[in-house]
């Protein structure tokens, strides 16, 4: 991994806060898969959120454009209360970019079709205007003579760069990863990675959901526990791993870090 | 440094003689084994029961403008029956000097559709030309207006009843069957179960029935001095039974779209419409292109139908042609020639569909 150093200390300074999740529950059916969840994110803070499957934590972001519906508590984003109102969805999900796992092109579109489509149907930008933006980012996940390809002709590495840019595109104020590197090869987890670690090196509000723990010791901000549907611990990145709190904190780092 | 990508000393070796050419291509498909070898000779033996007689009967000693009468002395087929009554089982009872306006028609629906089967020819300019010369048949079959005489649609029939009540019956049902697969899966629940007892209460009636109840029931409903015209009723009974059929194949190519493609669709900020016209419907149509050209074939086929309320397409217009004293007995060559032309019309959809998939297919 690519050292970043003295990415820490910036951004943390500005108290403003961008993402305000307060006494938030989620069932599935019966099943309690969020329990309390309370967190404020500052504004070009970046944090990592871990745990094991079924913990919560892919639920968790989802919630934060609307992605899963919760039942109790408030989210509010950029100042907007999450409610069923579709208006609000609508507006929140255009300032809140999301990368998947599984990247979730269009595969019926070329690259280029895949960057454009949201600024001109959403923000209504002209074609040229968003394709031009749309060069500029896919210039900055390094993959701009792909262009013209359709995603299907991409390796996995290619399309979730593409992905990136994708979300880039809309300008959004925060940027949501659904653990955007374990459906990768190996050798190509470091490409992802770098794009995102350049991302943070601008200022970019990050929720990562990730087992990358390089990439969480070198980036973020915070690093957030979670398990059974609450967060267990909440800690600075050094702290988390050198000297974890919780004990299933200890468990869940002896096990991935073998 | 060059690194060889291929291990070198594999020189190509030329395969053995008995597996190419013509007898190579024998052995590996027609006789490969006992079972198959066999099933090789039936078969040719069949063929040679069959198709010299066929050829002799319907080439060597057929008939082809003589009168009926001659026709009876021959051994050979009559196809004097089509080309003595061409003009009535095209036609029909359209006025016989007025008859150039279906032909018109014909040839603009058949014209249009040979010329769009090459999908590089597609453009703006083709889809305005299909829109006008939509408006030009709503022109030339009823007339009334430009000097043009006056035809009720009752007299309407033959192929041009056929091709008309196929045309308009397929482009409308097309985009009817894909909004109610949409509301079929709405949130919304009373859509939902509107689509959803729409779709069952027509899939559960025969086609023939609908005809029956658009032909007999429905003018009971009217008030008294209000008729809609039959070809019209039989028109909305095709129309509303077709899409009751493609709404349940879009519907399965609508749940073949991954849940990833919904979600990063919305999580763009993408309304519901712009989510379905730009993300989702562009695939699923494409998935189900094989089942909904088999639904548009055989609704093709099924406007044959419409002579059981009375309507006079390209059977029923053969059918009265055998009825005539002087052609009765010669219906094997006048239902062929008609097999033909409704093969033609279907083969002709199922190759453009081919096509379309190819165009599509990435």
């Amino acid at each position: 991994m690519s050292d970043s150093n003295g990415i820490h200390s910036e951004a943390q300074g500005s108290a403003e806060t961008i993402i305000r999740i307060v006494g938030l529950h989620k069932w599935f059916g019966d099943f309690h898969v969020l329990k309390d969840i309370h967190l404020d994110v500052a504004k070009g803070e970046r944090i990592v959120i871990c745990g094991p499957s079924g913990s919560g934590k892919s639920t968790l972001i989802r919630c934060i454009n609307r992605l899963e519906e919760h039942q109790r508590g408030k989210i509010i984003v950029d100042g907007i209360e999450l409610t069923n109102d579709i208006k609000n969805i609508e507006k929140i999900r255009t300032e809140v970019g999301m990368v998947f796992q599984h990247f979730n092109l269009f595969p019926h579109l070329t690259i280029l079709e895949n960057l454009s489509l949201g600024p001109m149907w959403v923000r209504k930008v002209p074609r040229a205007e968003a394709e031009q933006t749309a060069m500029v980012f896919l210039e900055k996940v390094h993959i701009a003579d792909q262009a013209r390809k359709y995603p299907g002709q991409l390796s996995g590495g290619q399309q979730q760069r593409v992905a990136i840019a994708r979300s880039l595109c809309m300008k959004p104020k925060v940027m949501l990863f659904d653990e955007p590197t374990s459906a990768l090869d190996p050798e190509m987890v470091k490409e992802v990675l770098d794009v995102m670690i350049e991302l943070a090196e601008e200022g970019m509000t990050m929720l990562v959901v990730s087992h990358e723990m390089g990439f969480a010791r070198s980036v973020a901000h915070r690093v957030l526990f979670m398990d059974f549907g609450q967060v267990l611990e909440q800690n600075s990145p050094e702290e988390f791993f050198s000297q974890p709190r919780h004990e299933r904190s200890r468990l869940f780092l002896s096990q991935i870090l073998h | 440094m060059e690194v060889p990508l291929q291990p070198s000393g594999t020189d190509t070796v030329k395969p053995p003689a008995t597996s190419v050419g013509i007898l190579g291509w024998m052995r590996k498909n027609l006789f490969n084994s006992v079972f198959n070898s066999v099933l090789t000779i039936v078969a040719l033996i069949v063929f040679a029961r069959i198709i010299p007689p066929f050829v002799q009967w319907a080439l060597f000693d057929s008939l082809w403008t003589s009168t009926g009468a001659a026709c009876k002395e021959a051994d050979g087929a009559c196809w004097s029956v089509v080309t003595n009554n061409l003009r009535f089982i095209l036609f029909g009872f359209y006025p016989y000097d007025q008859q150039w306006r279906p032909l018109c028609c014909v040839t603009l629906i058949v014209g249009l559709f040979l010329y769009t089967g090459k999908p590089s020819r597609w453009s703006k300019g083709l889809a305005a030309a299909w829109g006008m010369s939509l408006v030009a048949m709503g022109i030339l079959m009823p007339g009334g207006i430009l000097g043009l005489e006056p035809v009720e649609p009752a007299r309407w029939s033959g192929i041009s009843l056929t091709l008309l009540l196929s045309l308009f019956g397929l482009t409308a049902a097309y985009p009817l069957g894909v909004l109610l697969a949409l509301g079929r899966r709405s949130r919304l629940p009373a859509i939902k179960v509107m689509s959803v007892l729409y779709i069952e209460l027509i899939r559960g009636v025969p086609l023939i029935s609908m005809l029956f109840m658009a032909s007999v029931m429905f003018p009971l409903f009217l008030p008294e001095g209000i008729t809609v015209n039959k070809i019209l009723r039989a028109q909305a009974a095709i129309i509303l039974f077709t899409a009751a059929y493609i709404a349940e194949v879009v519907r399965g190519g609508l749940q073949a779209i991954p849940r990833g493609q919904y979600e990063a669709a919305e999580s763009l900020g993408l309304t519901y419409y712009q989510k379905m016209r730009l993300i989702i419907l562009p695939q699923a149509l494409k998935i189900v292109i094989p089942p909904t050209v088999s639904i548009l074939i055989s609704a093709f086929k099924d406007t044959s139908l419409v002579v059981i309320i009375g309507l006079f397409d390209l059977l029923k217009t053969t059918q009265v042609t055998l009825s005539n004293p002087e052609w009765m007995g010669f219906s094997a060559e006048a239902f062929l020639f008609i097999a033909v032309l409704y093969f033609l019309g279907c083969f002709s959809m199922s190759n453009f569909s081919r096509r379309l998939e190819k165009v599509l297919a990435r």
